[in-house]
């Protein structure tokens, strides 16, 4: 089902485009060029944290709070290996990314762990951050309950990562 | 200041393991191996994100994001009542959602900005009306219909079918965001100013 979903997307674009008469090549090359800006910009940040990350598994850290927190992932019917990702995924985007590819690179990127850590980083957000950016733009300080219904929604979002992984990909 | 604290955070407890547990030796090793591991990560998924980059940026110029917009102003008219009254509001608040349906970070933020500002209660600048409160949750729940940097890590690490993820993803997202704003309902009716 989605074998053509990635080129039919660029030919419909390119297409939709040339009927528009828009230089659709050069559209494309200034947002490419950007793309590349955003790597650039995150590449320091991921050095340091996949550092850290790598760091935290080599001395077994990783694997003890996996552990400790086994009873209630395995309740909830999470994996306990995501439990670093969990925890770090609503307060900063590149360690959550960087604890994520290291799942998936450890467990294989199609396994029961590797899938659940790429939903679970694709249907989620930094909710901190995004927050902070937007209230903090607008001027916003009483809050209200914006932090606990956000974060219900990252709850809601990894549960349903780890059960539609399961449903989705049967063992 | 907040990833000062979980960057010395995890070196802390890394280290604190590794005396623990003696696996001291390994600990050299994985910090050089780590750092190399975020260059090579960055540099593996750069294809892509400028490939989705550039295809997000005609997306918007061939208005998509507009095309989007009428067909979500239904729904978003229900959870935002406001944006009814105000064509403005309702333009940023649509463009803010449709452009992080399209991976579009870079253009959801502004949008998302501005229409936090005009959804201010003029009595109370600083408080965050219910409204707000359910924008924010949108936000963070991430619809997102193509989560193209996770299908890169996914691609770079050798997967055959790196968007085969996808209908788990939209049910993930569909269920955080619905759930997530019935729950900013409920607290709007119950929680004090």
């Amino acid at each position: 089902m989605t074998d053509y979903l990635v080129p039919g997307i660029l030919l419909l674009t390119s297409v939709l485009a040339l009927g528009k008469r828009e230089n659709g090549y050069s559209v494309m090359l200034e947002g490419a060029g950007e793309g590349l800006k955003l790597i650039v910009s995150i590449l320091p940040s991921l050095v340091l944290l996949l550092t850290a990350v790598h760091m935290l598994r080599a001395s077994g850290a990783a694997e003890y709070l996996g552990k400790v927190l086994e009873p209630v992932f395995s309740f909830l019917g999470i994996p306990p290996e995501c439990a670093l990702l969990v925890l770090i995924r609503p307060i900063s985007g590149s360690a959550a990314l960087a604890v994520g590819t290291d799942l998936m690179a450890a467990h294989g990127v199609d396994s029961l762990v590797g899938r659940t850590a790429a939903v679970m980083l694709g249907s989620t957000e930094t909710t901190f951050y995004t927050i902070s950016v937007y209230f903090g733009a607008a001027g916003i300080r009483k809050t209200r309950y914006t932090l606990p219904a956000a974060l219900f929604a990252d709850f809601v979002g990894f549960l349903a990562a780890s059960w539609t992984v399961r449903m989705f990909f049967p063992a | 200041m907040v990833m000062s604290w979980i960057f010395t955070g995890m070196l802390f407890f890394s280290v604190l393991f590794a005396a623990l547990s003696g696996h001291g030796g390994a600990l050299s090793a994985a910090a050089v191996e780590g750092a190399q591991a975020g260059v090579t990560l960055a540099l593996s998924i750069t294809g892509a994100v400028c490939l989705w980059s550039g295809v997000g940026k005609l997306m918007e110029k061939i208005g998509v994001t507009a095309f989007l917009s009428r067909l979500l102003s239904p729904v978003l008219g229900r959870i935002f009542p406001s944006t009814k009254k105000d064509a403005r509001l309702a333009g940023s608040l649509s463009a803010n959602v449709c452009a992080n349906f399209l991976g579009l970070g870079n253009a959801a933020t502004p949008m998302g900005i501005a229409a936090v500002r005009r959804l201010k209660d003029p009595k109370e600048p600083a408080l965050a009306t219910d409204e707000m409160c359910r924008l924010i949750v949108l936000n963070t729940a991430s619809i997102q219909f193509l989560p193209t940097n996770v299908a890169a890590v996914r691609s770079a690490l050798g997967c055959a079918s790196p968007f085969d993820i996808l209908p788990a993803v939209w049910v993930s997202s569909l269920l955080s965001a619905s759930l997530g704003v019935l729950a900013a309902w409920c607290l709007g009716k119950v929680w004090t100013r």
